[in-house]
């Protein structure tokens, strides 16, 4: 789960780590109140989106004069920010941070996430700041400095004095490196994230420590256990028919192509869309509908696949291992007469029952196209999205 | 022969009265895995399958000798249920909740290492060898005994390898379901070593999918240590960047851990890499007959 860079930073304030004074609002006359409410003569006005590359995306402004805030604020509310991390339509932006603006010294980057291959959380320091770390680390991997921390001794100070020192951190810096980190690493202990961002992480002109910027995303599998983080979701920052595909058990993802599939397993999935694309189509979605599929998911992933216009042919895979096929047939002739498919469907059924489940969609009368394995499955649905379109 | 299990694991379910430990127990037994108890807190001393149910792991090997153990509780009891088996000597952990947080495997992983269990999984379909013992959630009539090694992270997919290799005739040695998520117990690498070193396995199939580099440390693995041959295909040519694809670990970020560099990596090392996931039985049928 992704939060928002002021829900980001208020969970930094609540572990110690410091940020500018700022404020979230929802209009350009609350814009405007907060900045005069935080003082001073010039502040930054912040699209809350979901995404990384705002600055450049032009979701970040630095503005001088309170009717400057406000006039930001208006243009920016209720439009759409694409930045390198969104597709081509956006998200929308329906909340800002106002913060006042900060005299920066140096600009340093904090990370924090999890290493798969070293089954450690990973820190990542650099004194190359402000900029994109992938790029960072691709023009010299030796700019990062690293330190894994223990799972049972946790984050140690030495770690943070190595990481401190190594991005040229001074005197009492240090001193309050070590507290940042150690902070951060219980927030990211504590409350279950996978990621933590700081970049820039700035020097002020008075030599603190400020997070200027703030990312954080969380462990979908530990929200049940941080119920007041998944207060936190903003719904108007997800796909819709992925948020109501997970509603209903199924694991969508919309794609760019014609072809919908519907897989039980999400290597199988995977591996459909694979296939199609190996014969010339182009998958339109990933769908796992589950282990345990049932006639009524089903008929919630046609309803899924046909919201799509684009769809030109359905390609069913199933491989029944304790999902047996005739119950999947079930499903699916129910799901057709019900939902009212007119779109080419092709079936795959493959498995247990696989004979019975073939019988039955046979004896249905309904116009199913029956495949005779995964590699026939493919070239049928391409074959029928043609025709289609023709 | 085979990896890991075979007809004398005496094997016993942690949530073993629960809706799907009973379910797959079941399975299990009619299978002919000699499970021979279970755990469920508070139920001790009670009957379930008409086999004895125990209140702690560690009850339950005193009991019955288990040395196996497979593990169906809810996510949030997981990482305990695996420790739990781990303190009671516990050789071998086949755990197949899904949705275990992060932060718990972390934990976990650290907690075993130097225990002596083996864990497989989480969000895993678990192991089989064919004909002698099935320890998960796999449909036991796909697989048939005989010489290939399945090592996969994924559940239904590695059905697929299996019903391929089963119409092939080559049948399958041992099938490990590796899992999911991005921390889990055996990788591909151990469970290679494994099947190299076992007489009854003539060839291996491995099973990828996006995120992560295992694909590609198991090449580097396969070019230095194996002799046998190895098949192997990669799930998510199609994937977009930055999404979770079913699975916890199945995710492209920051441009690593995709299938085409998977592909390359195992290219390199000599593996016959398959483009079409139809075609990992075949391929693996043509070659040991090269061979």
């Amino acid at each position: 789960m992704h939060l928002h860079e002021y829900q980001a930073k208020q969970l930094f304030v609540d572990y110690g780590v410091p940020v500018p004074q700022g404020r979230m609002v929802e209009s350009s006359q609350d814009a405007a109140a907060a900045a005069k409410a935080l003082g001073g003569e010039r502040w930054v006005v912040k699209a809350q989106v979901h995404a990384g590359g705002r600055g450049k995306g032009g979701g970040v402004k630095l503005v001088e004069g309170v009717e400057a805030v406000e006039k930001t604020a208006n243009a920016l509310l209720g439009s759409s920010l694409v930045t390198r991390q969104t597709d081509s339509h956006g998200l929308p932006v329906h909340r800002l941070l106002i913060e006042g603006a900060v005299a920066i010294e140096r600009e340093l980057y904090l990370g924090m996430l999890v290493d798969r291959a070293r089954e450690r959380v990973m820190i990542m320091a650099s004194a190359s700041g402000g900029m994109d770390i992938e790029e960072v680390a691709a023009r010299d991997p030796r700019a990062i400095l690293t330190e894994a921390v223990h799972p049972a001794v946790g984050l140690q100070a030495y770690q943070c004095r190595n990481l401190a020192f190594g991005v040229g951190l001074v005197g009492d810096q240090i001193k309050a490196f070590t507290r940042l980190l150690g902070g951060l690493y219980r927030l990211f202990e504590q409350r279950d994230a996978s990621l933590v961002e700081i970049n820039p992480l700035v020097v002020t002109a008075s030599g603190d420590l400020l997070a200027l910027d703030a990312k954080l995303e969380l462990d979908d599998n530990a929200l049940y256990r941080h119920p007041d983080i998944n207060d936190l979701r903003d719904h108007s920052q997800e796909d819709e028919k992925e948020r109501s595909a997970s509603e209903h058990g199924l694991n969508y993802i919309t794609l760019d192509g014609d072809i919908a599939c519907m897989v039980n397993g999400a290597g199988l999935a995977m591996a459909t869309m694979d296939l199609i694309k190996l014969h010339g189509g182009e998958p339109a979605n990933f769908l796992d509908v589950g282990g345990g599929a049932t006639a009524e998911r089903v008929a919630e992933a046609f309803k899924l696949i046909l919201a799509d216009t684009k769809v030109r042919a359905i390609l069913v895979n199933i491989f029944g291992g304790i999902v047996r096929c005739d119950l999947i047939a079930e499903g699916i002739i129910q799901a057709v007469q019900d939902v009212g498919v007119d779109l080419p469907v092709v079936v795959r059924l493959e498995g247990t029952n696989r004979d019975e489940g073939k019988a039955l969609l046979a004896a249905s009368g309904l116009s199913i196209i029956a495949a005779e394995g995964f590699t026939d499955a493919a070239g049928k649905v391409v074959q029928a999205s043609r025709e289609t379109a023709a | 022969m085979s990896i890991l299990v075979d007809q004398h694991t005496r094997v016993i379910c942690q949530g073993f009265t629960g809706k799907q430990g009973s379910f797959h127990s079941e399975q299990a037994l009619a299978y002919g895995t000699q499970l021979v108890g279970g755990v469920t807190p508070g139920k001790g001393g009670q009957k379930h399958l008409d086999l004895p149910v125990f209140n702690t792991v560690r009850d339950a090997v005193d009991g019955t000798g288990a040395h196996a153990s497979m593990i169906y509780v809810p996510a949030a009891f997981a990482a305990d249920a695996i420790l739990e088996a781990a303190d009671a000597g516990i050789e071998l952990i086949v755990c197949i909740s899904e949705g275990i947080p992060v932060m718990d495997m972390l934990k976990v992983k650290a907690a075993l290492s130097g225990s002596g269990a083996s864990l497989i999984g989480p969000n895993c379909p678990g192991i089989i060898t064919p004909g002698a013992c099935k320890v998960g959630i796999m449909p036991g009539a796909i697989h048939k005994p005989g010489t290939i090694g399945i090592v996969s992270r994924s559940g239904t997919l590695t059905y697929e390898a299996v019903y391929q290799t089963t119409l092939a005739g080559l049948g399958q040695s041992t099938c490990v379901g590796i899992g999911g998520d991005p921390i889990h117990g055996l990788d591909f690498i151990d469970c290679l070593q494994q099947f190299e070193r076992d007489p009854g396995t003539e060839g291996v199939i491995v099973v990828g999918e996006i995120g992560g580099s295992a694909e590609e440390e198991a090449a580097v693995f396969i070019r230095d240590h194996m002799n046998k041959p190895v098949v192997a295909y990669i799930a998510g040519v199609t994937a977009p960047a930055g999404k979770r694809m079913g699975h916890a670990g199945a995710i492209i970020s920051g441009g690593k851990g995709t299938a085409e560099a998977k592909f390359a990596a195992l290219e390199q090392a000599g593996v016959a890499v398959v483009r079409s996931p139809a075609d990992m039985g075949v391929r693996m049928h043509e070659v040991l007959a090269a061979s």
